[in-house]
């Protein structure tokens, strides 16, 4: 895969991405999307008021709105199974830029309609000893082109597609959590219990694999890189709802990725900023790499500021 | 089928412990059946709620049950092991215990793997293995290599119990129900002690014997695996199939010396369960412990001295004694030590203490799978930061104490209602004469020059 990089059309696909990356929703508002980066998206001044998941009524511009990704996507499970044709889906996470702002993880519960005590993406405060300097550090899935959680699997529930994305089909998963074992990163998450606060509505509809909603219970999640948005080349959530810019996406074949407002040519990026993949030694080969938190934007400690006190108790767990 | 006095005389000791149900068996029925009725509604519990009410969360996402299944397995190689191996050596002395190992090893090997299934998210789906099974996988590597153990062992012990059937079958006078009759008939399969049946019947436990040894050491390796295979310290150790499996034997003989001890005192066997089976089967449990402890010693000293970061933190959680350190240190010292000193010394080596250093010794090694797990589990690789400390410290709920004690009074219980079914001393061999042993004679050579 990784040979057949594809040089052209780089141009034209930076400004769809760029087109995409302000279109790309957010929140996910019954049918409907909006988007949550800031900037100028076909504004029509015209303003309209929608629901928010959480109940909240909110006043957004028309040029916002798009279909929602989740609910319009019509791919086979064989076809889900596959991937996009062509593809190999890439992602960035640039560590100086991250303050904790933990938009990506609520964007990510609305998108894949996650009660809030599921977080597929977790934001780390690492310190690797006493002498180095902290930083925060997103956590998603690193979507392995050596998975050790597809390997695994004793029924092929989650699986590893051509475009680099490893999906879990939570229809045929039996629940075993070995891959939850496997994966030597935690990326995975359980459905310990039936969905609390999700609209019925929500659960009703028919389940969709590129999707990954509505979660089935008894069966494991994590972090899809949205393929449902990418098949209609739009940037996963986390990417457009992060306020910093912190998450770039794209595509190793066409060697760019951008975060919705900026856009690198991806190995540029990597070796001008020296960006890394987390733990190479475990041969796991991961798919997320990171740009290392030097020249930050921000000061460690201002990611602590906004958080709710439970929120801040999630920082103060050890393992010890 | 004729049977000769020899025969006759033994049943008639065994036959009051087939026919009478005393008030004692029915209290303690009645416990074992409530124990496990308990369990069950904490199983209709998990699975209407999920596995929400276990202690396990995200991180330590296998606890108790996994615990559970490894040690159930490593009992079950009491019979699988120990009695195969001592039928092929034709040892005279196995013939008054081989029953109880393999009763042990059926009813073991039926529980182990339910624990597997209790720690499945979807139970509903578990056709799934069948439809869209992947050999790639050690959990499919498992299932084939368990459902080959169970159909090994049943069989290893039914071919082993044909001729007690037969003699059931042909004892007239028991006081037994009718379907009872029946089914010594039925499962006898026309068993009459021809010598052509008899030569049949030899040959297929030998055969069988040597089968289920084999598929016993691979049932254990494939389930070390299971561990061995994920990118986890502790768990990621080249040591760990030889590991588990000397575990497994270890346990296996403690839980056979056990039962042994029981049985003795229970149903008053001491003409035929006598010291020296407590002392050979306390040498094999002393050697086992011995190899264990080497094993462990080994496994640890290399992890404690590389002292791998990742490696390092799960060792502290060991070694501490405000977390694990006292169970570690009872599991590797206590349970792997006192069984060495204990049979180690003559003069301690009495019925009473072999057994109890058994007892103690079985203990230890459920304690050690639940710390290869738990602790484990208990450390991600990754910060465990924005995550919730239930997440990371797993304790387990009433519903994995329900459902282990369940295990636990259906081990007991199926123990019971087999030994009511057929003798726990195997009436056909012990009736029997000494087996010849094919001895080679070794004629001395005359060399001429």
């Amino acid at each position: 895969m990784k040979d057949k990089k594809v040089q052209k059309k780089k141009d034209s696909s930076r400004r769809d991405f760029l087109k995409l990356g302000v279109l790309a929703g957010g929140a996910v508002v019954s049918g409907v999307g909006l988007s949550a980066i800031a900037g100028n998206p076909g504004s029509t001044g015209e303003k309209v008021k929608v629901m928010t998941t959480d109940g909240k009524l909110a006043e957004v511009d028309s040029g916002m709105l798009h279909s929602c990704g989740s609910c319009s996507s019509h791919v086979s499970n064989e076809e889900a199974r596959k991937g996009i044709p062509g593809r190999k889906f890439v992602m960035v996470i640039d560590l100086s830029r991250c303050k904790n702002a933990r938009k990506c993880i609520s964007a990510c519960q609305n998108m894949h309609y996650l009660p809030k005590d599921k977080e597929w993406i977790t934001v780390k405060l690492m310190q690797e000893s006493e002498e180095t300097a902290p930083y925060w550090m997103p956590k998603t899935c690193y979507h392995c082109d050596e998975p050790p959680c597809t390997k695994v699997c004793p029924v092929g529930a989650t699986f590893k597609r051509d475009d680099g994305i490893v999906l879990v089909d939570n229809e045929r998963c039996i629940g075993c959590k070995f891959c939850m074992n496997a994966c030597p990163y935690g990326a995975r998450i359980f459905n310990w219990e039936k969905p609390k606060g999700i609209p019925q509505e929500i659960l009703d509809r028919p389940y969709n694999i590129e999707s990954g909603a509505p979660q089935i219970f008894g069966t494991v999640g994590k972090c899809d890189f949205c393929p449902d948005m990418t098949r209609k080349g739009m940037l996963p959530d986390c990417v457009t709802a992060c306020p910093n810019g912190v998450y770039f996406f794209g595509d190793l074949n066409e060697d760019t990725v951008t975060n919705g407002s900026e856009t690198f040519r991806f190995s540029e990026l990597i070796r001008d900023k020296a960006g890394y993949r987390f733990h190479e030694d475990l041969g796991t080969q991961p798919s997320v790499y990171y740009l290392p938190p030097v020249d930050r934007n921000f000061p460690v400690e201002s990611g602590f500021k906004g958080l709710s006190d439970e929120e801040k108790a999630k920082y103060k767990v050890t393992d010890d | 089928m004729e049977i000769d006095n020899k025969t006759k005389e033994v049943l008639k000791e065994f036959s009051p412990q087939i026919e009478n149900f005393n008030r004692r068996f029915k209290i303690l029925s009645a416990i074992l059946i409530a124990i496990m009725l308990f369990a069950l509604y904490a199983f209709y519990r998990q699975e209407k709620e999920g596995h929400i009410i276990t202690g396990m969360r995200d991180n330590v996402v296998w606890g108790l049950y996994i615990a559970n299944f490894v040690f159930f397995i490593g009992i079950s190689y009491a019979g699988a092991l120990i009695s195969g191996i001592l039928h092929l050596l034709k040892v005279e002395w196995r013939k008054p215990i081989i029953r109880i190992a393999e009763f042990i090893t059926v009813i073991a090997t039926i529980i182990g793997p339910l624990y597997i299934l209790l720690c499945m998210g979807r139970l509903d789906r578990l056709f799934n293995l069948v439809l869209y099974g992947r050999i790639q996988s050690p959990i499919i590597w498992d299932v084939i290599a368990i459902t080959t153990y169970i159909i090994g062992s049943f069989l290893f012990l039914y071919l082993a119990m044909i001729r007690d059937l037969a003699i059931l079958r042909d004892t007239p006078g028991l006081k037994i129900g009718k379907f009872r009759r029946w089914s010594y008939k039925f499962l006898a399969i026309g068993y009459q002690g021809t010598k052509e049946q008899d030569k049949q019947l030899e040959e297929s436990i030998t055969i069988m014997s040597a089968i289920i040894i084999p598929i016993a050491v691979i049932v254990h390796s494939v389930l070390a695996w299971i561990f061995g295979m994920t990118l986890r310290p502790g768990w990621h150790s080249t040591i760990f199939a030889p590991y588990f499996v000397i575990a497994a034997i270890f346990s296996g003989t403690g839980v056979l010396i056990m039962a042994m001890w029981f049985y003795r005192k229970m149903f008053h066997l001491e003409k035929y369960i006598t010291k020296k089976h407590f002392d050979y089967l306390g040498m094999l449990l002393l050697i086992m412990a011995a190899i264990y402890g080497y094993f462990t010693f080994s496994e640890y000293l290399t992890d404690w001295y590389t002292s791998e970061t990742w490696n390092a933190r799960v060792l502290k959680k060991m070694f501490d004694l405000h977390q694990y350190g006292w169970w570690f240190y009872f599991s590797v010292l206590v349970g792997n030590l006192l069984p060495i000193i204990v049979i180690g010394i003559k003069k301690l080596r009495t019925i009473n203490n072999v057994a109890l250093v058994s007892a103690i010794a079985v203990l230890a090694l459920w304690v050690k799978r639940y710390l290869i797990i738990v602790p484990t589990l208990e450390t991600p690789l990754l910060p465990a930061q924005d995550t919730r400390m239930e997440w990371v410290h797993y304790s387990p709920t009433w519903v994995e104490w329900a459902l282990t004690m369940g295990g636990v009074a259906f081990f007991i219980f199926a123990f019971m209602m087999l030994s009511k079914y057929v003798p726990i001393v195997p009436v056909s061999l012990v009736s029997k004469p000494v087996e010849k042993t094919e001895e080679v004679e070794v004629k001395p050579t005359v060399e001429t020059v």
